[in-house]
């Protein structure tokens, strides 16, 4: 398929925020990656530019034969605009890294968006498959699967000692990355998440934010993934993730409950602010926003709201990062005009949204809302 | 003491960790450790960054000091202390020395315990039948059971000759 078609190709957001998966009130996806390199070529971050660009004329079109890329979008990093990579990112189909490469770096990514291949990353080959939900065990089995067929048409740099040769020494052995992007905005308001981060950080996993290394957790959107890849098998990495994510979903539930009896004005304040910010904004930033959308997504989940869904939520969330904005308009933005047609789309989009109702209040424990 | 990563400014932040039963150090000055997310906790792995520089440090140990390179792809040590990455499949046996001691601080093993390409698992699973017919081989001879012998050296013949096949492909 053309690259100029990329607009075409994504699946339109209301549409994809209709995705559903087990857990999903927290785990908002799951997602399994592995790192893979070609037998005798440099890494990318090594190989000089024409050896990319070879590599990427090898693996590029052995990535469109496998089946489950029948029906998949293919281009070149140089063939996408800043604009083009900025959505894909958005959408967590390709890597922050991944977005700033060019010539001698490619993507294919399949019609359903639940298998996307990053080529000339940091290793040769980052294939990913997203599910929604909690979903790790079948994201890992869909991605094992791609890799299986895959590896009767390029032969892999793998040593039986070490695995999966990585450019970095940190993927080594099964090059795997499993992780869900959790939403804990219980645990943050309860002040509970630097323990839990903390506390996850200790069992080898790590904490990140909503873009993966070094970023923010905007949203209270946390992503948490295994970080160590030699010396255990891949069912095992899988089975520990879970466990731990189990127990995360637990003290998020818990959190909330516990906010809702001792606090309950508290997190009603926030969420019924955050609705009339939002209903009534005529500027707005993106971190705000995805702030904001964070507790409307909590009002939901406490069914606060008489006729707002889940699945509006999702589509704004998406909809309002910066690419996605500027998609939707053909004159270029600058921060200022972005944040006014923000607030634009939201009001709009949330005019028929009634407010959040009061449940009835327990006899009053003196709390104090701030 | 100056920082870590720059070596030119003084070291103003200093953090330990303990990697199993190893304390490691790292001393940055203010612009290092602001770009390396430092100042902000929540975006700042401190494993890491450690785990990136620790490592760099054992394998110059392992060197000895003398400048190891790639015979496959030239690239040496100040590279991998400079990116934390390497330049091919070929470094990790280039680099084999002080290779151990990194991953351990790193992994959970130094094993690989996972996947196997199918392909590369059938030549080891006929390597480890050719091994064990051999032996059998050893045995029925040391018991003059010579009938076992002549069908065991003709399985062992062309299990050979599979394993040549599997490899070549």
């Amino acid at each position: 398929m053309s690259s100029d078609s990329i607009h075409q190709f994504l699946i339109p957001l209301s549409e994809a925020s209709l995705r559903k998966g087990p857990n999903d009130k927290i785990v908002m996806s799951s997602r399994v990656r592995l790192a893979r390199n070609v037998r005798g070529l440099a890494f990318p971050g090594w190989a000089k530019k024409n050896e990319r660009v070879k590599a990427l004329e090898t693996i590029q079109p052995a990535v469109e034969s496998l089946p489950q890329m029948k029906k998949s979008y293919a281009a070149s990093m140089d063939q996408l605009s800043a604009l083009d990579k900025q959505i894909l990112m958005e959408r967590h189909l390709i890597s922050r890294e991944h977005a700033a490469k060019n010539a001698g770096s490619g993507i294919v990514v399949n019609k359903e968006e639940s298998v996307c291949v990053m080529i000339n990353e940091e290793d040769h080959l980052r294939m990913q498959a997203l599910r929604p939900g909690f979903q790790i065990k079948e994201a890992w089995e869909d991605i094992d699967r791609l890799d299986s067929t895959l590896e009767t048409k390029l032969e892999y740099a793998f040593s039986p000692k070490l695995g999966y040769l990585t450019a970095c020494p940190t993927n080594l052995g099964t090059g795997i990355r499993v992780s869900a992007m959790l939403h804990l905005p219980g645990l943050v308001l309860a002040d509970q998440i630097n323990q839990i981060i903390q506390a996850v950080s200790k069992l080898g996993l790590a904490v990140r934010g909503l873009h993966g290394e070094g970023t923010s957790a905007d949203g209270n959107v946390f992503q948490v993934s295994n970080q160590m890849t030699l010396g255990q098998s891949e069912p095992e990495i899988v089975e520990r993730l879970t466990k731990v994510l189990f127990q995360i979903i637990e003290h998020e539930e818990n959190a909330r409950t516990k906010l809702m009896e001792d606090k309950p004005k508290v997190v009603l304040n926030q969420i019924g602010r955050a609705y009339g910010a939002m209903s009534n904004a005529h500027s707005i930033s993106s971190k705000e926003t995805m702030n904001l959308l964070s507790l409307m997504h909590l009002g939901v989940d406490l069914q606060l709201f008489p006729n707002l869904q889940r699945p509006l939520v999702d589509e704004l969330f998406i909809m309002t990062q910066p690419g996605h904005l500027q998609s939707t308009v053909t004159e270029k933005l600058g921060t200022e005009e972005r944040d006014v047609l923000r607030a634009d789309i939201l009001r709009e989009r949330l005019s028929k949204v009634e407010r959040p109702i009061t449940p009835p209040t327990p006899p009053s424990t003196g709390e104090k809302v701030d | 003491m100056l920082c870590n990563i720059c070596k030119q400014n003084e070291a103003t932040v200093h953090l330990t960790q303990i990697v199993g039963d190893k304390m490691q150090k790292v001393d940055l000055c203010e612009a290092c450790s602001k770009e390396k997310g430092v100042s902000d906790p929540s975006t700042f792995s401190l494993a890491d960054l450690l785990l990136g520089l620790g490592s760099a440090q054992e394998l110059e140990q392992a060197g000895g000091g003398a400048e190891i390179k790639c015979p496959q792809c030239g690239f040496t040590q100040a590279d991998f202390k400079k990116n934390g990455r390497f330049g091919c499949a070929e470094c990790y046996h280039a680099f084999a020395e002080g290779l151990d001691s990194m991953l351990k601080s790193m992994h959970k093993g130094v094993v690989h315990k996972g996947k196997v390409p199918k392909a590369i698992a059938q030549t080891r699973d006929v390597a480890e039948k050719l091994k064990k017919m051999q032996k059998d081989l050893d045995k029925a001879i040391a018991e003059e059971d010579f009938e076992r012998a002549a069908l065991l050296r003709d399985e062992i013949k062309e299990t050979k000759k599979r394993l040549e096949q599997l490899e070549t492909v």
